[in-house]
């Protein structure tokens, strides 16, 4: 067994420090920005602890001092440990339900002196220091029932906890890891089936009741359900089934009738486009069977049936939505979905957050200059909007800047994680970019205006303490992990 | 299981993180750079500009004394919504701006049916509460919630008199506003008189302030610092010609009467004053009780807010036979020696004229000073009947010509709103009435100051005017000074008529003479050479009484034309009424004497009937 262990700090990867660091400032910096106000001028006040901007600089330096002492565990360490943090994880998670204080419905929050933290953090960090271990543990076969579903029991369980503490958008970051599951053999098919029963509720709820433009009469969600349907049933078609041709015959009669049906109802005469789209899904459930009885082509009846199963899964969710769920629980999914602020003030967050970087411009109004943000037209600007400071004041070339200094944090992720010689590793890494990967599209397609709002914070960049030391604790543990790659144990 | 089975699918997920890349680059370039509405949506929301009015240029008379000012007045207003959060005490408010629940209620009515009505903006209540108004109601507006004040500077009078001159503001029109970018709505605008044609010296220019509004609508301080505010520039103050004490004299004299008084300095066109009868006092339309009385003023039959002196076309009556004389004696149709018979009146063919007493045959000087009829008809037929010109034709376009010469038939382009031109003939009218062959005698009547002419107060004045100068005037105007600015070039430049300077001497000589022993002998100041000419213009009712003189005779400083309605002789009214006017000039002060005989005249009251005027 060969052991070159030199000095930890000649084996780190430091580009990704170098990411890391680059992101903190810029999120410092942003926190500055968003909570400067006009009334104080004085940059020392950033300072200040009493200050936001202090009390997350002094985060800072606890979420890298604790990285420095991460550094120095073992990775056989976390392999031993991962079952007894996750267990600890997971108690204080229910626990917290309990013990916490309600704030706006949510209780997540445990109070300890003047500071907050949110437990629901660090369950991040359990979970996947969990699925690792358990994934690169010997014999471990994804495409063994009991394996996946061990490894889908791992993801849940957290989740739930956290959806029980009311916090259901940190609840949905866990469903990332199943990108992770995908890496590491999990059929395709069975994330194209997760991702497409998201989006069908996303794209069906949200929009379930919002007229179109051209045509009033209809709703746009479940129309662009129909349409998401064929997309990917036709997709499955192609790459699963391997049927180009069929694809492309399928495709070209889809798109034919729905234009022309739809042509027809806004320039002609108006009625209800949803049965064309009906009747087109069930002709193409009814041709893939009958090229299945033709052909013997099992995976051809398995589409059919993924159409059925989706009309059946979105038609449910309505229903569920509107005659199964109490009115509580029914706002808290229109919350999520970002419906309930459009019930109340037609989308202020996301329609002021749009202004704030729309008003930027190119180059931005410069550092401490925004006005949206200033004089707090939008919401959350330092938590969850944080994003809306950086495109009002640094413009188009700035949040650009972000925007690729973050994906190449993610890729070098990525990168980091592919060069991980046992699987353990791996995982661990993949989860890593996963999350961030996560919170990054989440987040910032939110404040853009192209994703719903789901309040979950923009790693680095998010005012909140353990928001910060959460993602370091996640970061640092990798980078001894993958510092430690060679020396086997 | 090949460990590296999947290892393709590290290109997948890394592609998968590129795309949300190009997809959030494709979004913020649509956001930041290909749309520019959420520029100004941004600036709006965060800007407040707030708009500094300037002050409006104060009015001076030519004695330097303030006749228009401004003055704060509060504007009451409300914004429904919030009223209807937080409830009103209906009663208490009421009490505190001391009116009924009948006008909180008819307030409240009006307010909501105004164009533009909003629940969300404020809303006017009350308009123009005066500072003590305002001051008891201030104690307690933080009781009302949804109410707010709104401070306005409004103008105010010094003085009674000139109401018609300096006009009035008013909040500027829809139509007004899109014309001119400068107005925005509820701003105020000089709608007549003075306040219209000088509005662009007087309003000044408007100043803004840019304000930092938070989400909540608090004002969160200047931005930038006020690097990109303006202030706004005080208007300009006018200073007229007008002798306010002329004026109100003037005002005083014409009560209970119709008709007008024109005064001009001869030597630079100012206006010294300019009545129109009735009048009004322009204070009663300031403050709260502004509404009512402008609606008893714009529906009274005698029309307060009409300018008779620019306004009003009348018969000149005999004041138009100086004209006829410098044109006849231009013209050579007669010399200072001509004589004409009168026996009373003016007789040719069966045409017959009247005319009053007086010794015949006369020569011009005489005849001017009794106002003898029959020798303006003959010099006019003589005129007409000239182989000078062509034919009829040529020759009463030469005389429209004359006439237009001295001011008449077109506008004076007085500095003010809705002056008229009055009525000159030419051939051409005739030929239309009465056919190609008409004569002299047809149109006699024109010399005399009959017929087809009318003049207004205005022209006749500025005839008085142009006697007085011997043959030229400028263009009649109020103004004299705009503070650092200049005058019209037409108000500076002297127009010449087209009559003589010899010419003219014998019309004055014929004006002097007129006071020493004519018609005009109550025109007579002791101490000063008054000249004058009386008018006794035939209408369908009783004849008006007019007058146009000047003082002295020697380098005049007033002209002037009196006109009264209905009044009868010229020297019933217009003489002493001019002569008053005069002396008050002339001398600075009425003699005990006249004094009498301003309150005595003052005290008479013409009866006009209820018809509309």
């Amino acid at each position: 067994m060969e052991r070159t262990r030199g000095n930890i700090f000649s084996r780190i990867d430091w580009w990704i420090i170098a990411l890391f660091i680059t992101l903190a400032v810029m999120g410092w910096l942003s926190i500055c920005g968003a909570s400067y106000s006009y009334i104080e001028t004085d940059f020392l006040a950033f300072f200040d602890q009493s200050e936001r901007t202090g009390k997350q600089a002094m985060w800072m330096g606890i979420s890298i001092l604790a990285g420095l002492v991460l550094l120095c565990i073992d990775k056989n360490t976390y392999k031993d440990l991962s079952p007894v943090i996750y267990i600890g994880a997971i108690a204080l998670g229910i626990l917290t339900i309990f013990i916490a204080r309600d704030i706006k419905g949510s209780r997540s929050w445990i109070s300890i002196g003047s500071f907050s933290i949110q437990p629901a953090e660090f369950m991040k960090f359990a979970t996947t220091l969990a699925l690792a271990s358990f994934m690169g543990r010997y014999g471990f076969n994804i495409t063994k029932n009991s394996d996946f579903f061990k490894c889908v029991g791992i993801i849940l369980l957290p989740m739930l906890i956290i959806v029980g503490q009311n916090e259901t958008g940190s609840a949905l970051v866990y469903l990332s890891l199943f990108l992770v599951l995908y890496r590491e053999g999990m059929s395709g098919i069975t994330l194209l089936m997760v991702i497409s029963a998201v989006v069908y509720f996303v794209v069906g709820i949200r929009y379930g009741e919002t007229p179109s433009d051209a045509l009033p009469s209809m709703m746009v969600g479940p129309y662009a359900v129909t349409i998401l349907i064929q997309a990917f049933s036709l997709a499955m078609i192609k790459w699963w089934c391997k049927h180009s041709e069929t694809a492309k015959i399928m495709l070209l009669l889809n798109i034919s009738v729905s234009l022309l049906s739809y042509l027809v109802a806004v320039y002609l005469i108006a009625f209800n486009l949803m049965i064309i789209q009906y009747l087109l899904l069930a002709f193409n459930v009814g041709y893939l069977l009958i090229r299945a009885r033709i052909n013997r082509e099992t995976r051809n009846v398995w589409v059919a049936a993924y159409i059925v199963g989706a009309i059946a899964f979105f038609g449910s969710c309505e229903y569920v939505l509107h005659n199964v769920l109490k009115p509580h629980q029914r706002v808290r999914i229109e919350v999520l979905l970002g419906l309930k602020e459009d019930l109340a003030g037609a989308g202020y967050n996301v329609h002021q957050s749009k202004i704030a970087i729309g008003s930027g411009g190119a180059f931005g109004k410069g550092f401490l200059n925004g006005t949206q943000t200033k004089l707090k037209y939008v919401p959350e600007q330092d938590t969850d909007f944080i994003f809306c400071t950086i495109g009002e004041e640094q413009g188009f070339i700035g949040s650009v800047a972000v925007l690729v200094v973050f994906t190449a944090f993610i890729l070098r992720l990525i990168a980091l994680a592919e060069r991980q010689n046992d699987i353990f590793g791996r995982v661990y890494g993949y989860a890593l970019a996963a999350i961030f990967f996560f919170h990054f599209t989440i987040n910032v397609g939110m404040v853009i205006g192209i994703m719903p709002v789901i309040g979950i914070p923009l790693p680095f960049f998010s005012y909140g303490g353990s928001s910060f030391l959460g993602f370091s604790i996640l970061l640092f543990t990798f980078l001894r992990i993958d510092a430690d790659r060679e020396a086997r144990a | 299981m090949n460990i590296h089975e999947y290892d393709k699918r590290k290109y997948i997920l890394g592609g998968a993180v590129l795309l949300v890349l190009i997809t959030y680059i494709v979004q913020l370039f649509s956001l930041q750079i290909l749309n520019d509405q959420y520029k100004s949506k941004a600036d709006s929301n965060a800007f407040y500009k707030k708009t500094l009015y300037p002050t409006r240029g104060l009015i001076y008379d030519r004695n330097g004394k303030l006749l228009v000012y401004n003055r704060p007045a509060y504007d009451i207003t409300f914004v429904p919504r919030e009223v209807k959060k937080h409830g009103l005490d209906t009663l208490e408010l009421c009490r505190a701006l001391n009116i009924t629940r009948e006008d909180f209620d008819s307030y409240m009515k009006k307010a909501r049916k105004r164009r533009g009505y909003s629940s969300y903006t404020e809303q006017e209540f009350m308009t123009q509460l005066s500072t003590e108004e305002f001051a008891q109601f201030q104690e307690k507006l933080f009781r009302f919630r949804g109410f707010y004040a709104r401070k306005r500077s409004i103008r105010q009078y010094e003085y009674d008199a000139g109401g018609v001159l300096f006009g009035d503001i008013g909040e500027v029109s829809q139509k007004k506003i899109d014309k001119d970018p400068y107005y925005k709505r509820g701003d105020y605008i000089g709608t007549q008189g003075l306040e219209a044609s000088y509005e662009v010296q007087l309003r000044g220019h408007k100043g803004t302030e840019m304000l930092l509004r938070d989400a909540h609508g608090r004002i969160q301080g200047k931005y930038r610092d006020g690097a990109l505010d303006t202030l706004p520039v005080r208007g300009k103050d006018l200073t007229l010609g007008l002798d306010i004490e002329l004026q109100r004299l003037g005002e005083r004299l014409m009560k209970n009467k119709i008709g007008s008084i024109v005064a001009i300095e001869p030597a630079t066109g100012e206006i010294l004053c300019m009545v129109s009868s009735p009048s009004y006092d322009p204070r009663q339309l300031t403050g709260r009780a502004r509404g009512e009385n402008h609606k008893r003023l714009s529906s009274d039959k005698r029309k307060p807010l009409l300018n008779r002196a620019i306004m009003g076309t009348y018969p000149p009556g005999s004041t138009f036979k100086t004209s006829q004389a410098l044109t006849f004696l231009q013209e050579g149709a007669i010399t200072p020696q001509t004589t004409f018979p009168c026996h009373n009146g003016f007789l040719l063919k069966g045409f017959r004229l009247g005319c009053h007493a007086h010794y015949s045959p006369i020569p011009l000087v005489p005849a001017i000073a009794t106002s003898c009829n029959a020798y303006f008809c003959w010099g006019l037929h003589r005129m007409f009947g000239s182989n000078k010109y062509a034919n009829i034709q040529e020759a009463m376009d030469t005389w429209r010509d004359y006439m237009v010469s001295m001011g008449f038939g077109y506008k004076l382009g007085i500095d003010l709103p809705g002056e008229v031109r009055g009525m000159i003939p030419n051939s051409k009218y005739y030929d239309r009435h009465l056919g190609k062959y008409w004569k002299a005698t047809t149109v006699v009547s024109i010399s005399i100051g009959q017929g087809e002419v009318t003049l207004t107060p205005l022209q006749i004045a500025n005839l008085g005017a142009t006697i007085a100068n011997r043959g030229e005037y400028i263009a009649p105007h109020l103004v004299s000074k705009i503070e650092g600015d200049t005058l019209k070039k037409e108000y500076l430049t002297p127009k010449k008529t087209m009559a003589g300077k010899e010419a003219y001497e014998q019309v004055v000589m014929g004006m002097r003479e007129a006071v020493l022993n004519g018609t005009c002998r109550g025109a007579n100041i002791p101490g000063w050479e008054v000249c004058g000419k009386t008018g006794t213009a035939q209408n369908r009712g009783k004849d008006h009484s007019a007058f146009m003189g000047f003082a002295p005779m020697n380098n005049p400083k007033i002209a002037i034309a009196v006109y009264v309605e209905n009044g009868g002789f010229g020297a019933v009214y217009g003489v002493p009424i001019g002569a008053l006017i005069m002396e008050l000039y002339l001398n600075g002060k009425l003699s005990e004497e006249s004094e009498i005989k301003a309150k005595e005249i003052e005290e008479r009251i013409i009866y006009y009937g209820t018809d509309e005027r």
